[in-house]
Formats: structure tokens, C-alpha cells, sequence
């Protein structure tokens, strides 16, 4: 048995850690002043495309010098000591990266090699793995043969092949279709549970990586947006969308700003968007109660009431709006998610 | 547990065939042999790939054909000398490669994508580059394992003339000699073809257009230095014809080592003068390290 890495000397030790990393192109800046501590488990890295997340992977990987600032994996400088880091870490990347002609389990075998396992256990770790993975018979057939979620399985595998004690996946349930998905990432759950390998997961879809990950890191333009975990995220993300018919008794009466005010009243965080939908923060079961009464006393109908998930885009407007979201919602973060200085603990 | 019902996965060779395979996760504790071990797994793997060893019968066709017939004429050769009873071989050692010339182009126009273009088309590049090896090492596997095929295929030939040189009971010490010029031509042939064919290879995703360009950089430049060697050879220029040599890799090798070694002159195989024998000898030993120089900083940026 191999110690956890997360809790070597029996206290956690985080798994990556960047202080103030920056990087910048002659024309953008990708990474601006990122400070982040990932503790072992499941974590996501949420951002738009263009939000840096395949800059920072590069980087943690040693492949690309950071401008400015540190960034440290498994305890090791990415600036002196990359070889060593890409020795214990795995990587998926984003796009494909597979040959056609060739088999799944002679290409995991090469990739094996390639990171230093000697023939017999490459091909031992090979066979292993793909097991895992779920790719039984099939590998043996070239790989141009598969579907789109055996061809993610064996992106998956090479990753893991070699045992290592972090592993980075870049867009893992791309071009996946709701199955495949949903499998990718009970696998990417049992990577960290039955494995014991940490995973850092990137994801365009914050929805898909609330089910997955402890703790979720945000990032837009190269800055860190916020941080915490995947509890508090869902309770300050979750929204209901509410929309209630006009008064018939007094057409004149504005039900609207009176429902507004009502739920206002009893603690809820309410915004308009200039439509008949008012957009309420789901704080616990006992909102529904709160607007089922509210509308009652206004003796209106209901038109609508519906969970609505955040679309990304909407964190990062919220945030923007209101830099202390979330901090109140009795988050372990301590520091305050999205401060100012753009530094959290996950 | 529908997991354990399953055939064990193809015996592992060196591991005993009835294995009960525990179907948790288990960690890896083994050896882990680092950058060296890879850049040699890579390096081997390539060269054995150049050759078709290891992928179908189908990529072995082309690379195994090309070795045959690049032997083929120094058999008959070997047979025709043992036969009439001569004494010498009717060929210098280096200068079969010249004339063979032609299968080596085919030969590296057909790897040298198979070794590089491969991975830039499939963008398998970063799986590798997130390992130790770093993409110099790369650069240095894959160099080392085309160079390596080229001269396997230049080298193979000259040693077969030997082995008939020795059959024939012909001057052992004279062909043992010419072995060694010839084995240095296969190796200047080995570095510079190879240096030609994977700085096109690497510059293209597409294994069609590499094959044509990598054939048609050879061929054609050969068709170009023999027009202009015999325009300025009946225009009375014989010493600056010889400058025409420069402009195709084959000529320019079989030129330098006829000049080097001072073999018999064959055709328009030599140097203008002994500085223009330097020029040349710069020019194999420059073009190569540029070239390698190119590839390095191509793989930089991935």
C-alpha cells in the first residue's frame, strides 16, 4: 500500500499550489495573479473557453514558465523540477490524441513505456487498466474502430496507466452523449475513491461538475473568481425562476414588485431581469414554502416555478456584482471565496 | 463481479498464464526507469516500425520490399564475381549506393512521415510531452531511429559485397578496406537523408504530401545536378561541373567519399577540387546539424 498522498505525515498536503501565477502573451494575459491551494479529492476547474484552464495545466506540468508568481504540484516547483512532476502525474488532454490504426492495448503499453514502466509491467498495468476503464475484448481491435466514449476510456487510461498520484483531465466529457457522459464521470469519481488519485477535472459545464467534485475553482480571464466547496457552490448557485399572473380583480396593481417585495420581506434575494421572471437565490426547502405564501397572499396565480441551473456565464456575472457571494453562506473558505486579492483555499 | 467471469487478458509473457487477477485497484510499486529508458523504448520502437516490424503485414510490404531490392543487385553482383572467378568487384563499395540511390529515396519518403507525421496528424505529441521525456529527447529518439533504418538499409548491401568479396577468395585486405568507405558512405547517407526527409516530415500532418515532397526534394534535385554537371561538362568547365554535386545529397555523399577515400571516379562523382572536397565534407556534416537544429526548435513549441 502506497500512503495517500494527501496525507502523508498524517496531515493533508495540498496537491497543487500556485501563488500569484501569472502568465502573459505578448497580446493577453492568460493567468493573472492566480493563487489557488487544491487539497486531494475531486476538484473542478470551471471557466469559459479562453479562461486559462489548458494555461494552467500546461504550466503545472512544467511545459510552460509561469511570468510571475510559483505554482508547486505534489510538492514539487514546476519551474526545476517538471520531469519529476510529469513523472507522478497524469494527463488527459482535451482533444483527440489517438492513433487509428493501432490497438488500445498497444498504444496504453507504448504510453506506459513512455513513462518509464519497464515492458512486463506496461503490458500488466496495460491490461489492468483498461479493465478499469471498461474496455474489455474491444481492446484489441484498432482503436479507429471505436466509439466516442471508448476513444475517451483509453485517453482515460493512458492517463492512469503509470499510477500516478495526480491526474489531470482537460474537457474529459467532451463530444460525450448524456450516457457517456454520466459513466466518465461515475469513473472519474471511482479514479479518486477505489484509485486513490487525486483529480483536477476541467469543465465549460459547472452543472456536470457540482455531481462530480468536492470542490470547484472558478476561473475567468485568468483570474480566480472563486473557490469553495461544491456544497456551498450549489446552495449559492441554485436559482428559482418565478412568474405570477396579474391580480383580474385590479389590472392596475403591479403583482410583480408587490411579489418582489414580499419575498424581500421574509430574507430572500431577489432580482428582475426586466421580464415578468423574477429570478429567486433557493436558499433551503423552506423558499418554496416562502414564495407559496408570498403568492397566496397576493391571491395571484402561478405560472412558474422551476429550478434553474446557472449557466456559467451567470456565476461569473453574479460574482462580478457581488464579490462577497457565497462567503456568507457559512463557507469553510475562511478568507472569503472571490476577495479582492483573488487567493482562497479549496 | 461479472468482472471475474472474464477470460483472463492474453497470457503475459515471463508471468504465469493461470493468474486469478485480483479485479481491485492496485497501485503500482514497480521500478520506474525514467527519461533514459524512454527515449531508448522510443528510439527502439520507431526503428522497428521503420521496418513495418511489429504493425501489419501492409506497412511491412513497402519497407521490407525497398530492403530486398536495395540487395537484390549487390546478390548479383556477388554471384556474377564468384562465377567469372574475378578478382575485384566491378563496383566501389560507395558508389553502389549512388547508383541505388533511388531506393533509398523511396525508402525515407515512405518512413520518415510513418516515423514523425504520425504523431503530429494524430496529435498524440502532448501525450508524450506530459511524461519525463522532454521533446529534445524526442527529437533524439526519433532522428536516431530513422538514421538508424537508413543505414541498416545502405549498410546491408555493402556488407552482402563484402561477404561475396570473401567467397571469392578476392585481396581480403583491400575489401576490407572498401568495407570500411563504404560503411562511412552508408553512414553519411544514413545522416543526411535523414536529416532531409524529417525536417519535411515534421513539417506536415498529412503522410501524402510528405511522401511526395521528401521524393520529390530527391529525385528531383538529382535530375537538376545531372543537367547542370553535363551542361557545363560540354561547355568545357569540367572542375566547376563538379559543383553540380552539391545539389543533390546523393551525389554530394558518393562525391565526397570517392574524393575522400580516392576510389576510382565513376560518372560525375567527385569534387572539384580537394577545397571544394572540404566544401562538401562541411556542407554533409552542416546540413545535418542545421537540420537537426530545425527539428529541435519545431518540437519546441508544441
Amino acid at each position: 500500500m502506497r500512503c495517500d498522498p494527501g496525507h502523508r505525515y498524517g496531515r493533508p498536503v495540498s496537491v497543487i499550489i500556485t501563488d500569484n501565477l501569472t502568465k502573459r502573451f505578448p497580446r493577453v494575459t492568460a493567468l493573472d495573479r492566480l493563487t489557488v491551494d487544491v487539497q486531494p479529492g475531486v476538484v473542478g476547474l470551471v471557466g469559459a473557453n479562453g479562461a486559462g484552464k489548458s494555461t494552467l495545466i500546461k504550466i503545472l506540468l512544467g511545459l510552460a514558465p509561469a511570468t510571475e508568481g510559483t505554482a508547486h504540484v505534489l510538492g514539487l516547483d514546476v519551474a526545476t523540477q517538471g520531469g519529476a512532476i510529469r513523472e507522478r502525474v497524469g494527463y488527459m488532454p482535451e482533444h483527440d490524441t489517438l492513433p487509428p490504426d493501432v490497438s488500445a492495448t498497444e498504444f496504453v503499453v507504448h504510453m506506459a513505456r513512455m513513462s518509464g514502466l519497464p515492458a512486463a509491467a506496461a503490458r500488466e498495468r496495460t491490461a489492468d487498466t483498461l479493465r478499469h476503464v471498461g474496455l474489455y475484448e474491444e481492446r484489441y481491435r484498432p482503436i479507429g474502430t471505436y466509439s466516442t466514449g471508448m476513444k475517451q476510456r483509453v485517453k482515460l487510461a493512458q492517463a492512469i496507466v503509470h499510477d500516478p498520484q495526480l491526474v489531470l483531465l482537460d474537457e474529459p466529457t467532451n463530444g460525450l452523449d448524456p450516457v457517456g457522459r454520466d459513466e466518465m464521470l461515475g469513473l472519474i469519481r471511482r479514479i479518486h475513491r477505489d484509485f486513490g488519485i487525486s483529480v483536477l477535472v476541467t469543465s465549460h459545464l459547472l452543472g456536470e461538475l457540482e455531481r462530480t467534485c468536492e470542490h470547484i475553482v472558478v476561473i475567468d480571464g485568468g483570474r480566480l473568481l472563486r473557490s469553495s466547496s461544491t456544497a456551498d457552490f450549489t446552495a449559492a448557485t441554485a436559482l428559482l425562476a418565478v412568474e405570477v399572473t396579474d391580480r383580474q380583480s385590479d389590472l392596475s396593481f403591479d403583482t410583480d414588485v408587490a411579489l418582489r417585495e414580499l419575498l424581500t420581506a421574509a430574507g430572500l434575494t431577489v432580482t428582475s431581469d426586466g421580464t415578468r421572471v423574477l429570478t429567486v437565490e433557493l436558499a433551503g426547502d423552506e423558499t418554496y414554502d416562502l414564495i407559496r405564501d408570498a403568492v397566496a397572499e397576493l391571491g395571484v396565480g402561478l405560472v412558474r416555478l422551476e429550478q434553474r441551473r446557472h449557466h456559467i456565464s451567470e456565476v461569473f456575472h453574479d460574482e462580478q456584482d457581488e464579490p462577497a457571494a457565497g462567503g456568507g453562506t457559512g463557507s469553510d473558505t475562511g478568507t472569503g471565496s472571490a476577495s479582492e486579492e483573488a487567493s482562497s483555499h479549496v | 463481479m461479472s468482472d471475474s467471469l472474464r477470460p483472463a487478458p492474453a497470457p503475459v509473457p515471463g508471468a504465469p498464464a493461470d493468474v486469478i487477477h485480483d479485479i481491485g485497484y492496485r497501485h503500482y510499486d514497480g521500478p520506474r526507469l525514467g527519461r533514459g529508458y524512454a527515449v531508448r523504448s522510443l528510439y527502439v520502437l520507431t526503428l522497428r516500425g521503420s521496418f513495418g516490424l511489429g504493425r501489419s503485414i501492409k506497412s511491412k510490404v513497402l519497407p521490407m520490399g525497398m530492403l530486398a531490392l536495395m540487395c537484390l543487385p549487390a546478390a548479383i553482383i556477388v554471384a556474377i564475381a564468384v562465377y567469372l572467378k574475378a578478382g575485384k568487384l566491378p563496383i566501389e563499395y560507395p558508389h553502389y549506393l549512388n547508383v541505388m540511390q533511388f531506393v533509398i529515396a523511396v525508402f525515407l519518403a515512405a518512413q520518415a512521415p510513418v516515423a514523425l507525421s504520425r504523431d503530429l496528424r494524430f496529435m498524440t505529441l502532448p501525450l508524450y510531452f506530459s511524461r519525463p521525456l522532454t521533446s529534445g529527447d524526442y527529437v533524439r529518439a526519433k532522428f536516431a531511429a530513422m538514421a538508424s533504418a537508413v543505414f541498416i538499409l545502405t549498410a546491408l548491401p555493402v556488407l552482402i559485397m563484402w561477404i561475396g568479396s570473401l567467397l571469392a577468395s578476392m585481396d581480403f585486405r583491400y575489401n576490407i578496406e572498401h568495407l570500411a568507405f563504404g560503411l562511412f558512405a552508408a553512414l553519411l547517407y544514413a545522416l543526411l537523408y535523414t536529416a532531409i526527409g524529417a525536417v519535411i516530415a515534421s513539417r506536415t500532418s498529412s503522410r501524402g504530401f510528405g511522401v511526395a515532397a521528401i521524393i520529390a526534394v530527391l529525385l528531383i534535385s538529382e535530375a537538376i545536378s545531372f543537367v547542370v554537371f553535363h551542361v557545363l561538362q560540354n561547355h568545357q568547365h569540367l572542375s566547376a561541373a563538379y559543383w553540380a554535386n552539391l545539389i543533390n545529397p546523393g551525389e554530394l555523399v558518393d562525391a565526397t567519399t570517392t574524393w575522400m577515400f580516392g576510389l576510382r571516379i565513376e560518372g560525375q562523382s567527385y569534387v572539384p577540387s580537394d577545397l571544394g572536397g572540404y566544401v562538401f565534407l562541411a556542407v554533409i556534416v552542416l546540413a545535418t546539424a542545421a537540420a537537426y537544429g530545425l527539428l529541435v526548435r519545431r518540437y519546441r513549441k508544441i
